[in-house]
């Protein structure tokens, strides 16, 4: 059992956690996702702190959004709560009042004035099943793997990879090569077929795991999974829910 | 019984909001079938977000699947992209919580809250792999049953729906489950058997044991098939509310869905007469539920689901007795937890529920509703909405004084008797809305919404021939032209176009059943969806079939006429609804006869029900309160002349 820090310099009581959205809630979008967990923390009546005004809302800040139909091992949320709570306790009790497939495996006291998430994570690693484009919306299918594994190869031997996008109306190519971090193939099973898992940099205008299929192959993903997502400070990388935690890990899996 | 999970799933990665398709709703139950159980899936035949809160199919879920003899799931319509994925691909369509097929359930269950949707009835039973016409069924398909507001005239849907439910469900669904369950037991022989037998339950209504005779186009005869099955199938009624508290575990969608807070229904019922209003006559009497098992239902659902927002529901909640004391105690019971708004939808125009909604929007002040229904007392008087311009106006100034700063007014129009005096009182009202609001703020708004009026089957209306599309047309654009200047009043109209096609529908007969089968196999589906919905395909399909829309809608019909629905009774008295429509014509109001006498419409004494009301005295506040304003036409003319003996001054307030 962990007990609760003692107060800060500032006085408040900010948790990073960290969830999963796996299954077929996958198909729910990031806003409905959090509505589930506002209502989750109402259900489960912790203490949370609510903004002052009119039309008080819960201090909750999300991290990245997750494309709907992704799935994901890492997502993460910052709350902030009235008084230091047991956080142990915190995965059990708001599980059960959540959908199955978003389970808080985890959750940390913040230090004072940590860097919000949005700005702090700075890769993500994808899992991604990668598809042919078919004739049209329906056709795709799964990409022969010596296709892949020869596309990964080009692509992480090439200096420069052109990326057409079209932003508010306008079409612009950016060279996404500096983003993709790695590309390595991972069997998922001894009999299953490679998948590509990789690590892309949230620096500049980012690039999503579409328009990196869509540049090397082209390819167009089947199922993704978020993995891991990271804060790199001084050099080094750290998972988000260590980086700036003032308290050692409360789990809810042992 | 199959899951379709594996192929459904790649199909949700092309679609709109595929979170529809999911289920794993906060409150879902968790069916185990057995094939000694009788498997139900409930349709509600438009979107999963306008269906998903619908209390009836909710709570019939509930009570279904506690029984062990039953069980049962869910769907809605699928969208139009679905839909082609669905059909592209040769899945059918499938239940939400389990992804079963729809059909290897034994009965397909719809909900028919509105006429429109009778077209996604169709095209949900041909996605399950059923045939529409239910001559063409067989005993491996599924039974069709239909219940709901609109199942009071059934005849439109009469060649494609097996059964229909005929009033409130909770109780027979229990007898529908044990003839069914006897029929799989027996090996599901014969599908006209069991029909047979679905019929002689009460408040069953099973169109293939009727024959219908005609002379020309009227309608000459309604004739039982065989001796057990009743003339007539009256409405079943639930006597006391408080045998039902469902549902128990509100369903809590995942995703953003309409009326999306908790809802917990007060009574069931009005009897505030007005003549429009088909909820009103088909649901009588007035049941309320005790003010503690509301409590209870509120505090327990708010708990269970982590809402911040109950809707004490019913046709006219300010009427519950002792509502503010209510609404304190709701209040009084959520301290500390964060709080919670109360919203009471069908508010009454008085101050007095001004007063009570001011009390419980403290946190979110958003807009307040009125129905005044008509633009003047003479026409409001023909439909028996007794509300006076002093009480309206009462209103608004209570409710701009208390902050707020925008109302929404809801009217009808193409109502009898209108004539363009009264339409214009429209307009009239919502400039003086405007002009009252502007004392407290300078950005008072009005939004006026008008919709054009459909007479309903087992109404005082059921009679009159509504307007036409121009002449509804017509009426708005005499509106628009004279509010264009008025920026502060916002007009909002329903489509001409499509209050026609509802007319159709609404008051059809079985020959209108094959327009609707043209229009759904002409791609109309989604009918209530302005961007789905095309009069030309309801025009042609009349056309195409023979049938004159004009004579089911603009005509009026006359007093010997046999209505298509006179077999189906909500215990209204033909003669009672008649003399309410000449006391309509004769601008009468009708009082209210849960605090007056009884002026015998039939409900209670044909059914040996009551009023079951906490309090015997009207509440405060407005002229359809208390001080029930009949000065101006007050004595109810009526002369009841119905088989049993009345005293010729029944309606008059003692």
């Amino acid at each position: 059992m962990t007990t609760p820090e003692p107060l800060t310099e500032l006085g408040r009581h900010i948790a990073r956690m960290q969830y999963t959205k796996r299954g077929k809630v996958r198909f729910l979008g990031h806003r409905d996702v959090a509505r589930n967990l506002e209502r989750a923390f109402r259900i489960t009546r912790l203490p949370l702190a609510f903004s002052e005004g009119f039309n008080p809302h819960p201090k909750i800040s999300f991290g990245l959004a997750l494309t709907t139909g992704f799935e994901s091992e890492a997502e993460f949320v910052d709350v902030e709560f009235l008084e230091p709570i047991e956080l142990s306790t915190l995965p059990a009790a708001l599980n059960d009042a959540l959908p199955t497939g978003i389970d808080v495996l985890a959750a940390a006291w913040l230090i004072d004035r940590a860097p919000a998430l949005q700005e702090a994570v700075t890769s993500v690693v994808w899992q991604v099943e990668v598809y042919a484009p078919g004739d049209d919306d329906n056709g795709s299918y799964p990409a022969d793997p010596a296709r892949v594994r020869d596309a990964i190869e080009r692509a992480l031997a090439a200096e420069h990879i052109e990326c057409t996008k079209v932003r508010k109306g306008r079409t612009q190519v950016d060279d996404i090569r500096p983003m993709i971090r790695r590309i390595t193939l991972v069997a998922p099973s001894p009999t299953a077929d490679p998948v590509p898992v990789m690590e892309l940099e949230l620096a500049s205008k980012g690039v999503k795991v579409a328009e990196v299929l869509a540049a090397i192959g082209p390819f167009v993903p089947g199922r993704g999974w978020r993995l891991h997502q990271y804060i790199e400070r001084d050099g080094e990388q750290h998972a988000p829910l260590l980086i700036d935690a003032r308290t050692s890990l409360a789990g809810a899996r042992t | 019984m199959s899951n379709l999970w594996p192929r459904i799933e790649p199909l949700l990665a092309k679609v709109e909001k595929p979170a529809r398709y999911i289920g794993m709703e906060r409150g879902a139950q968790n069916p185990e079938h057995h094939p000694g159980k009788v498997a139900w899936l409930l349709l509600y035949p438009d979107t999963y977000e306008i269906g998903l809160p619908n209390q009836g199919l909710q709570i019939l879920y509930e009570i279904l699947n506690e029984r062990d003899d039953a069980v049962a799931e869910r769907s809605y319509a699928p969208w139009t992209d679905l839909e082609s994925l669905l059909r592209a691909t040769k899945t059918p369509l499938f239940s939400v919580d389990t992804h079963r097929a729809a059909g290897e359930f034994d009965l397909l269950a719809f909900n028919l809250s509105a006429e429109l949707v009778y077209t996604n009835v169709l095209n949900l039973v041909d996605l399950a792999g059923v045939p529409v016409r239910n001559d063409e069924r067989t005993p491996e398909h599924p039974i069709v049953l239909a219940g709901g507001h609109a199942a009071f005239n059934p005849e439109p849907l009469a060649e494609y729906v097996d059964a229909f439910v005929i009033g409130e469900g909770e109780e027979v669904i229990a007898e529908i489950t044990e003839v069914v369950g006897a029929w799989k037991r027996g090996g599901r022989a014969s599908r006209e058997a069991v029909l047979h037998d679905l019929a002689t339950v009460p408040g069953v209504y099973v169109p293939s044991m009727y024959d219908v005779a005609y002379d020309g186009a009227r309608i000459v005869a309604v004739t039982p098939r065989f001796p057990d099955v009743p003339d007539r199938v009256d409405k079943r009624t639930v006597a006391d509310l408080d045998e039902w508290p469902y549902p128990k575990t509100p369903l809590v969608p995942l995703i953003e869905v309409v009326h999306d807070r908790l809802n917990v229904e007060v009574f069931r019922g009005c009897t505030r007469g007005c003549r429009f209003c088909q909820a009103g006559m088909i649901t009588r009497p007035v049941r309320e539920r005790s003010a503690e098992q509301v409590r209870t239902m509120v505090r327990d659902g708010l708990a269970r689901s982590g809402y911040d927002e109950v809707a004490l529901t019913s046709l006219s909640t300010a009427d519950f007795s002792g509502i503010d004391g209510l609404v304190a105690g709701i209040i009084a019971d959520q301290a500390g937890t964060g709080g919670v708004s109360v919203s009471l939808p069908s508010l009454r125009v008085d101050a007095f529920t001004v007063g009570i909604a001011g009390s419980i929007q403290q946190v979110r002040r958003t807009g307040l509703t009125f129905a005044p229904e008509a633009g003047s007392w003479r026409l409001r008087q023909v439909i028996n909405k007794l509300i006076t311009e002093a009480d309206l106006y009462a209103a608004v100034d209570a409710a701009y004084s208390q902050g707020w700063r925008r109302m929404k007014l809801y009217f009808l129009t193409g109502l009898p008797t209108e004539m363009d005096d009264d339409t214009m009182g429209i307009a009239e009202m919502a400039k003086n809305c405007v002009q009252i609001g502007r004392q407290y703020n300078k950005q008072a708004s009005v939004t006026v919404s008008v919709g054009g009026f459909v007479p309903k089957a087992h109404t005082p209306f059921q009679w009159f021939g509504q307007n036409g599309a121009d002449e509804l047309r017509r009426k708005i654009n005499m509106l628009r032209t004279d509010l264009r200047p008025h920026k502060a009043v916002q007009l909002k109209w329903h489509d001409p176009a499509a209050t026609f096609a509802e007319g159709i529908a609404s008051r059809g007969d079985r020959r209108v059943g094959r327009v609707i089968e043209r229009v759904w196999r002409d791609g109309g589906t989604f009918q209530e969806w302005s961007e789905h919905f095309a009069l030309d395909r309801w025009l042609d399909a009349c056309a195409a079939e023979g049938i004159d829309p004009d004579w089911y809608t603009t005509r009026h019909r006359e007093r010997d006429e046999i209505l298509p629905w006179d077999h189906i009774a909500a215990g209204l008295h033909k003669d009672f609804l008649w003399l309410d429509w000449q006391a309509a014509l004769a601008e009468h109001g009708l009082p209210d006869c849960r605090w007056t006498p009884c002026y015998d419409c039939g409900v209670c004494t044909d059914y040996a029900l009551e009023h079951v009301v906490a309090s015997a005295v009207a509440p405060a506040g407005g002229s359809q309160g208390t001080g029930q304003d009949l000065a101006d036409g007050g004595e109810a003319p009526v002369r009841f002349l119905g088989t049993r003996p009345v005293s010729a001054d029944a309606g008059v307030r003692s």
